[in-house]
């Protein structure tokens, strides 16, 4: 009981993050189709958004809880500048941006390198996250909720956007039927800029929490891109709730075969898991049905 | 279907060359569902050698998703035989193999290549690994017999993606020759074509139905007039009426369906007949 | 005579082979000191890789972004076989060095087979097609591509990098394999067998861009095109578009296996770092800016890359990580062709120069009117040119 509660924290725990890095490509990639490599460096501008905040502001608390707006400004802008020069030029061709992308996510890590040097630096952690507290019988470190507290102000703010607002109807509507939408008067264009602008956004805020848990250097992102970009691929195109199960039950999934295992091993095994699951189903988990023939 | 040895690229290898036997299309009770919709609730039509098949009906009838279904895009449940081969259930590729060929309603051939080679992958599926390992020397004899029908033979060389439009769908039904289909499904063979090429598409559709079933999806009532055999009405996923072209427009439901939806589509046998007589 | 498709002429396939033999073989031995060449040696297996790049992203439309991990299960078979010959050298005691600094002293059961050079020599080319053939079975199968298959093939170099340095007492962990001494007998520090080496590489680089060249100009070839063009199309021809490709990413794989085979003793280590997920899309980066679809586009591009990559960060370290993502975007996003095109296009303006103002050629086929409206008229056409 002890073990599984333990594994059950733990999953969690790294589903958190892994939902965390992966939200905002599940609005970029899962319903724009736009394939980002620089997403992860969009992360590391957060993270970096997090560490000058500090520098300035001081206090650790205070600093952590402007970096998040203002990180979310630094992706949106890095994400506005992407899709304005380059991605917009490219929709038709997403392998291609793919390849592109990276070619940007180079050219960040490397700026990032020249700003603030090879090594990670140090960005402190609040005196009110430092400590641990006691969940199903194991302690649980409380920058680890906080982090699942982000996730859940994000992911359900982005639900809400997407459900209630008039740019959320927009934003499906354009997913569902770009052609549809656009002769119904909706801007594809404006939508997709700030589709890509919200997406990016969010990579910067997940950056600014990946501060509180990992070291903040220029390969930040690419440790993580990879698996974002599996949750989103097992979790379905376009879908909120896809990115959301895929995460956490990756996530899970890492913590109990961990538990028989090393975690390289399950690291291995999950990849085998996820191409063992896209067999049965190849659109992942949640599918936008739409009468695509031939 | 015969038990048949399959090669590395998974063509079946004791095929015969030359044209195989003339065989019937058959379909029963064909019904197709995207989740809570039924496109095609009961379909039943047949199409044998010898005759042009029309499949008609209003936009939305599910004549394409019948077509989508017996070549198996798309699954459905019910019968369709060729022969005594059932179709449903079986993946795309093998359900070609067996002379299923299809046209699609925008023209869809491989752009970047030469009207040769496009027919020579088209003729292709039948070919041993080893000859698909090796280039393509000659101009196989039934390559050139079928560029020469689609009036494409002096073209062989030009880049297909250069072809006009009604070229492009003659190549389409070239392809199908060259892959020895004993049916061709064609979707809207002559739309965007001009007079003169729906005229030369309806004899050249005529000739083949010599030796094969042919089932042509079509809107266009004048077409469908002229060339047809036998017509099959369809509406809302089933069939209303069958048999000759008198009899499918002398039917009143059929006037009932077309009428029904003449204001938005326009193409309505009864008026038609009426503004002609 | 085919044309089309940037399938060169067999005239001008022969000749570029011809050519790039003659460089390799002939010429860069003569002018390039052994320091440069051996460089050279390394930049030819990376073209080895980009050679089945070319095949399965140029001709097959399979963006992989794994090559790094046949490229290292290649190396690595090589590296585990050099390291146990070199460990029963004069007696030794069979045990590669970094095992007993490492490890308990044994060698795991699943590297004994490699002991043998022939069993290492097929697994080489075996091991990553094997591993290929199961991969694109699965997802293509499934009908799984594009940006997915991307993915899927970059989380597996990923999830690949971290079994190894997970395993440190078995795999080296970080450092990789390294230090060998000999290969098949031969010391590796000896000039004479270095420059054997290097013929080697560069005559496998020769052999493999002639199996891509006949690859091209056959029916598969043209088949792979038109899969990678409309797979849906094929399909209904009655092939199964999930075999064509898988043979042609195996066959990338394979490549790049050898190549990582090659690359050990070339360059004296393997390690993650030099078959994670960066590399592999390096390994792209050349194939993109050669020109992904041609013959040599691919592998002039590796070379040249890695070459500019060489000489340019020994001078300015973080110049050539700017002008390396510089030049990727500015190739993928305006010279898709990659440079292939480019000379392609300066070709066709000097053969023709008022060629691009002239029309299409007229309707070949005899009795054929003018062409129709270009546009397909899908709702029902009412039938006013009825009328007798």
């Amino acid at each position: 009981m002890d073990v599984i509660g333990s594994q059950l924290v733990a999953g969690v725990s790294i589903g958190s993050v892994l939902l965390l890095v992966a939200i905002g490509l599940s609005l970029t990639f899962g319903q724009m189709g736009v394939i980002n490599m620089a997403h992860g460096e969009f992360i590391m501008a957060g993270a970096y958004t997090a560490y000058v905040v500090q520098q300035i502001l001081g206090d650790a608390g205070l600093s952590l809880l402007v970096a998040l707006p203002v990180a979310f400004a630094v992706g949106g802008a890095l994400g506005a500048l992407l899709e304005q020069l380059l991605v917009r030029h490219m929709y038709h061709r997403p392998l291609d941006t793919l390849l592109a992308t990276f070619g940007v996510s180079l050219v960040l890590q490397q700026l990032a390198r020249d700003i603030f040097g090879a090594p990670a630096v140090d960005v402190r952690t609040p005196s009110w996250l430092q400590g641990n507290v006691e969940v199903l019988g194991t302690v649980v470190p409380w920058t680890r909720l906080f982090i699942l507290g982000v996730v859940v102000v994000a992911v359900g703010g982005l639900a809400l956007l997407l459900t209630t607002t008039a740019l959320g109807r927009r934003i499906r509507a354009v997913v569902l039927n770009r052609q549809l939408a656009e002769t119904s008067g909706i801007s594809t264009r404006a939508t997709d800029r700030l589709t890509f602008v919200i997406g990016s956004g969010l990579a910067g805020v997940a950056g600014v929490v990946l501060t509180l848990v990992g070291s903040t250097g220029p390969t930040l992102g690419t440790g993580y891109i990879v698996d974002a970009f599996l949750v989103v691929v097992a979790g379905g195109i376009g879908q909120i709730r896809g990115a959301v199960l895929a995460a956490f039950g990756l996530g899970l999934l890492q913590a109990f075969v961990e538990l028989s295992t090393t975690a390289s091993i399950a690291k291995f095994l999950i990849l085998v898991i996820v191409v063992a699951f896209l067999q049965v189903r190849p659109q992942g988990l949640f599918t936008v049905r739409t009468r695509s023939l031939a | 279907m015969s038990p048949q040895t399959v090669d590395v690229l998974g063509a079946p290898q004791d095929v015969a060359t030359g044209l195989a036997a003339p065989v019937s299309l058959v379909v029963s009770g064909l019904r197709v569902q995207f989740g809570g919709f039924v496109a095609v609730s009961d379909a039943s039509f047949d199409a044998h050698p010898g005759e042009v098949r029309f499949l008609i009906g209003p936009n939305g009838a599910g004549k394409t998703t019948c077509i989508d279904a017996i070549t198996g895009l798309v699954r459905g449940t019910g019968s369709a035989k060729l022969g005594d081969d059932e179709l449903l259930g079986r993946p795309v590729h093998r359900t070609a193999r067996l002379g299923v060929g299809r046209t699609f309603q925008t023209a869809s051939v491989f752009e970047e290549m030469s009207v040769l080679q496009n027919l020579d992958i088209a003729a292709g599926m039948n070919r041993r690994s080893a000859a698909l390992l090796r280039p393509r020397r000659t101009v196989e004899p039934r390559i050139e017999a079928a560029a020469e029908q689609i009036g494409l033979a002096g073209s062989l060389e030009q880049r297909a993606g250069t072809l006009s439009h009604g070229q492009k769908q003659w190549l389409e039904i070239g392809m199908l020759l060259v892959q020895d289909a004993r049916v061709l499904l064609l979707d809207e063979p002559v739309a965007g074509m001009s007079h003169d090429e729906r005229t030369a598409t309806g004899t050249l559709l005529q000739r083949i139905a010599e030796h094969r079933a042919v089932v042509v999806v079509e809107h266009d009532m004048d077409f469908m007039r002229r060339f047809a055999t036998r017509v099959t009405v369809l509406h809302q996923g089933s069939v209303i009426s069958e048999g000759s072209v008198a009899h499918v427009q002398a039917d009143p439901r059929v006037q009932e369906v077309y009428l029904g939806s003449a204001a938005t589509h326009g193409a309505d046998p009864a008026e038609h007949e009426g503004a002609t007589s | 005579m085919t044309g089309g498709l940037g399938v060169p002429s067999r005239r001008n396939a022969l000749a570029g082979t011809g050519a790039l033999a003659l460089v390799l073989l002939v010429v860069a031995p003569l002018m390039l000191s052994d320091f440069r060449l051996a460089l050279l040696g390394k930049f030819i297996c990376f073209a080895i890789v980009a050679v089945g790049i070319g095949i399965a992203w140029g001709r097959g439309g399979m963006l992989t972004l794994g090559q790094g991990v046949f490229f290292g299960i290649g190396g690595y078979a090589m590296a585990m076989h050099l390291k146990l010959a070199d460990a029963e050298l004069n007696g030794g005691s069979g045990v590669p060095d970094f095992m007993l600094l490492y490890g308990d002293g044994t060698v795991p059961g699943w590297w004994e087979p490699f002991r043998s050079p022939l069993f290492t020599l097929l697994a080489v080319v075996a091991l990553p097609a094997l591993l290929a053939t199961a991969l694109g079975l699965a997802i293509f199968k499934r009908r799984i591509k594009g940006a997915y298959f991307a993915i899927l093939s970059q989380a597996m170099v990923a999830a690949f990098v971290v079994l190894l340095v997970g395993q440190q007492q078995t795999t080296g962990g970080t450092n990789g394999l390294n230090g060998f001494r000999s290969f098949f007998g031969y010391s590796l520090s000896d000039p004479a067998n270095r420059l054997t080496l290097y013929y080697l590489a560069a005559g496998i680089l020769v052999a493999a861009v002639a199996l891509s060249a006949a690859l091209q100009r056959s029916r598969f070839g043209e088949l792979l095109v038109a899969t990678r063009d409309a797979e849906e199309r094929v399909r209904f021809l009655g092939y199964d578009p999930a075999l064509v490709k898988t043979v042609a990413f195996a066959l990338a794989a394979a490549l790049a296996g050898v190549a990582g085979a090659l690359f050990v003793p070339i360059v004296g280590i393997i390690s993650p770092a030099d078959i994670g997920v960066v590399p592999s899309i390096v390994f792209i980066v050349g194939v993109a800016v050669g020109g992904r679809a041609g013959l040599f586009g691919p592998v002039l591009g590796a070379i040249g890359v890695a070459w500019a990559e060489t000489s340019l960060s020994e001078a300015f370290p973080s110049f050539w990580s700017y002008f390396q993502g510089a030049l990727l975007i500015a190739v993928i996003a305006l010279l898709p062709g990659g440079a292939a095109s480019l000379v392609d296009r300066l070709r066709e303006r000097a053969t023709s120069p008022r060629r691009g103002a002239s029309s299409p050629p007229a309707a070949g086929a005899a009795g054929t009117p003018a062409p129709a409206a270009a546009a397909s008229t899908p709702a029902d056409r009412p039938a006013e040119e009825v009328h007798p």
